[in-house]
């Protein structure tokens, strides 16, 4: 056993997918535990973008220190919209004799500079509805007010319940992010429920493996126990045994699997059960495998001798057969439960997956951000780092199956 | 000939045993639901309607299609008759249309969609993976990987991923549908390349997902036939290597069919979700709206056909098999002895 470990991790495949493996689930233990929020709380609303959230009372509350730094080309940049600076592009070819060559509309001090030169609300601007020259001369009005810069007054209540006036606030005073007492940040912003992505996220990925594990140890077990069966006692049980596995490896078992997940309906359907579903559903190609193996070692001598030693059937399973399919049992194991986390996604895309209140899943955040339109929204965070994860996740054990067959196949090693 | 007949008439009465005992799994597993399933149905299905004669109507076909007044045998003659006159029943979501109509409307949607993309991932990926075992370094250690790390993004994840970049952000493919919405199908051009247009993305989609899975096996097989004893041999005789590469890659495909055969049901399912994504009209979408809806029926419609989809290509591809291999030939002519 230890040696199979050391030359499993002398693969480099192996290793890799080990290393992102564990990645994934130690930040699946941890990060709930020092995260600020629930999985499940409802700390802001929909789709909010990643990023720091500062309390606005708590800063114009805070030490104010000046800078002298120019605020308007920033205010300029924020108040011009790229529509906006088409839409002033326009503007000056068409009434300004701008020449279109002379205009850049990513560099915003020329742009402004330009307009200032040749905009005017006195020019006939022919051809023109009334609202958009409205619209001309509001987005004019805008920009004087962001290069003037903005002087903001601070009103607060005295102590006979009268607003009073107590600051006023210029455009070159800063807080430092840290003097505000109340900050929220939200690595991945919020999701559809307005619930912290990451917390929530981690929390799915935790479950989700859970849900793979049982899943693929469901898998394996049936695996096993046909596949050891069939290849050893050969005869009518192996007959029959593998015309079971071999109809069951031809019906989709993702067809079976929406049968029974469809019948066994949204109440009864919690992660648990979802997880055994998957299981009970995945188990043909292991059994196949496994049998395979078993009959290439069933007339072995060391398997002859046991039997003439007049050791039992189990006896001789556990202690002259198992030993040497371990390995590959415990490869089938990686692949199933790689194969049972994206079967629960699959299964929750569809509408069918696990039925709960108190946790979430990767495939259940996967169809809420499909559910809420998330995309159309550009609300990448929702979705890609569940989909990356979902991946990542899959990739690693993939690797790390492919490391340990390259071990036990020494034809495929590298070199 | 005779051995060849004699082969493939048991393989197909082996496929036919399977499609029934697919046909049986379709019509039990709803039956053994706890409690009354016709009451279950209807009451999922109603939700919060409180139509009392609309509720009445639909347990009552529920109950006249599931038979309940008679014992299972009887229900399984009675559903099989029904099926084998092509009736699977009335949608509930789509009322008056029948099962059969829906979801043959939908049928060539999804295998226009998934046979090309299926099969060009396919080949695409034995490609790669011949070209990662013949030349290793920058192939091996670079390109596989990624499209092995592709090929393990489920193909609906991708689906949003490539809508996101490539019809929202970049503004150059279609949201989804297989044409535009304000447009009749019709022999235009206009109405092709509307079609092509709409093809591309969910096309590509399951095209990326499929070449990882198959290039890995390709891999590995063709460093197999690379080490292999002929091998050695004709290169000692002074065979060209592009000559030996040619039955290299020809032992090492043999395997990699019965490989897609074996995939075909994963990924088929990873690709019947992506379809929904896309809003692209076939069985994916079918199905998605008949489990929303509770329309039970067309699900059950829905997963007789993907299965019957499935069993047929399978059985194709080993037939497609028994012709290239000559060792199944061999078996073939053992049998006629």
């Amino acid at each position: 056993m230890k040696h199979q470990l050391k030359q499993a991790f002398s693969s480099s495949k192996f290793v890799l997918g080990f290393v992102l493996f564990s990645i994934m689930l130690l930040l699946a233990i941890f990060y709930p535990i020092f995260s600020p929020f629930d999985p499940m709380e409802m700390v802001g609303s929909i789709f909010y973008p990643p990023g720091t959230y500062v309390s606005v009372s708590d800063t114009v509350q805070a030490t104010y220190n000046g800078f002298n730094i120019d605020p308007s080309e920033a205010h300029l940049k924020a108040a011009l919209s790229p529509e906006n600076r088409e839409k002033m592009k326009n503007w000056l070819v068409r009434f300004g004799g701008v020449n279109e060559a002379d205009i850049d509309i990513e560099d915003t001090v020329a742009l402004v500079d330009l307009w200032d030169a040749h905009y005017s609300s006195d020019n006939p601007q022919e051809g023109l509805l009334s609202s958009e020259k409205k619209s001309y001369s509001r987005l004019d009005k805008s920009l004087a007010k962001a290069k003037t810069g903005i002087k903001t007054a601070l009103y607060t209540e005295n102590s006979d319940g009268e607003m009073e006036e107590s600051l006023i606030i210029s455009d070159r005073d800063y807080v430092r992010v840290n003097d505000v007492a109340n900050t929220v940040t939200l690595p991945l912003g919020a999701d559809n429920f307005g619930a912290d992505m990451l917390t929530k996220l981690t929390n799915s990925i935790r479950v989700s493996l859970q849900i793979g594990l049982v899943a693929g140890l469901i898998a394996t077990l049936i695996g096993l126990t046909i596949g050891l069966l069939a290849g050893f006692l050969g005869g009518l049980v192996d007959n029959i045994l593998t015309f079971l596995t071999n109809i069951f490896t031809v019906i989709p078992s993702f067809v079976i699997l929406i049968l029974i997940a469809n019948s066994v309906g949204q109440a009864g359907r919690g992660p648990f059960v979802v997880a055994m579903i998957i299981g009970v559903t995945a188990w043909p190609w292991t059994a196949r495998s496994v049998r395979s193996q078993v009959i290439s070692l069933r007339n072995r001598d060391h398997v002859n001798l046991s039997k003439l030693s007049g050791h039992s059937l189990p006896h001789i399973i556990l202690n002259d057969i198992l030993p040497y399919v371990a390995s590959y049992v415990v490869m089938a194991l990686i692949l199933q439960v790689s194969s049972g986390i994206l079967a629960e996604a699959q299964l929750s895309m569809l509408g069918l997956g696990p039925s709960t209140t108190t946790t979430t899943t990767l495939g259940m955040m996967m169809n809420w951000a499909q559910q809420y339109t998330a995309h159309l929204s550009g609300a990448w965070w929702a979705f890609i780092p569940v989909i990356l994860s979902v991946a990542i996740i899959s990739f690693s054990l993939n690797l790390m199956n492919t490391g340990l067959d390259q071990i036990f196949n020494p034809q495929l090693r590298e070199d | 000939m005779k051995g060849f007949a004699k082969y493939y008439g048991k393989r197909i009465g082996w496929y036919l045993i399977t499609l029934v005992i697919a046909i049986f799994l379709n019509f039990l597993l709803p039956r053994l639901m706890p409690g009354n399933p016709v009451q279950t149905l209807v009451s999922e299905m109603m939700g919060s309607s409180t139509n009392a004669t609309a509720a009445e109507k639909i347990m009552q076909q529920y109950t006249e299609q599931f038979g309940l007044d008679k014992s299972i045998p009887e229900q399984f003659i009675i559903y099989v008759g029904k099926l084998l006159q092509g009736d699977l029943g009335i949608s509930f979501s789509q009322f008056p249309r029948s099962v059969g109509d829906i979801i043959s409307s939908s049928v060539g949607w999804t295998l226009a969609l998934q046979l090309p993309a299926i099969i060009v991932g396919w080949i695409l990926g034995n490609f790669l993976g011949a070209i990662a075992a013949y030349i290793r370094k920058g192939v091996d250690k670079v390109v596989l990987p990624i499209f092995m790390f592709i090929s393990n993004i489920p193909a609906f994840g991708l689906a949003i991923v490539m809508l996101f970049v490539f019809s929202l952000q970049l503004k150059i493919a279609p949201s989804g549908g297989a044409y535009a919405p304000d447009m009749f199908p019709n022999f235009s051009l206009e109405f092709i390349g509307s079609l092509i247009s709409h093809f591309a993305l969910p096309f590509f989609t399951m095209v990326l997902t499929t070449i990882g899975g198959q290039a890995i096996g390709m891999r590995s097989m063709s460093i197999y036939e690379l080490n292999a004893d002929y091998v050695k041999y004709s290169r000692f005789l002074g065979i060209k290597d592009r000559k030996i590469i040619v039955y290299v890659f020809r032992n090492a495909m043999l395997p990699q069919i019965t490989g897609l055969a074996m995939s075909l049901g994963t990924m088929v399912g990873g690709n019947l979700v992506a379809e929904m994504i896309f809003n692209y009209p076939g069985i994916g979408n079918t199905m998605f709206s008949a489990i929303g809806a509770r329309d039970y029926p067309l699900l059950s419609g829905c997963t007789l056909m993907i299965t019957i989809m499935v069993l047929i290509a399978n059985l194709v591809v080993e037939i497609l098999y028994g012709i290239i291999d000559p060792r199944v030939k061999a078996a073939q002519q053992e049998s006629e002895n």
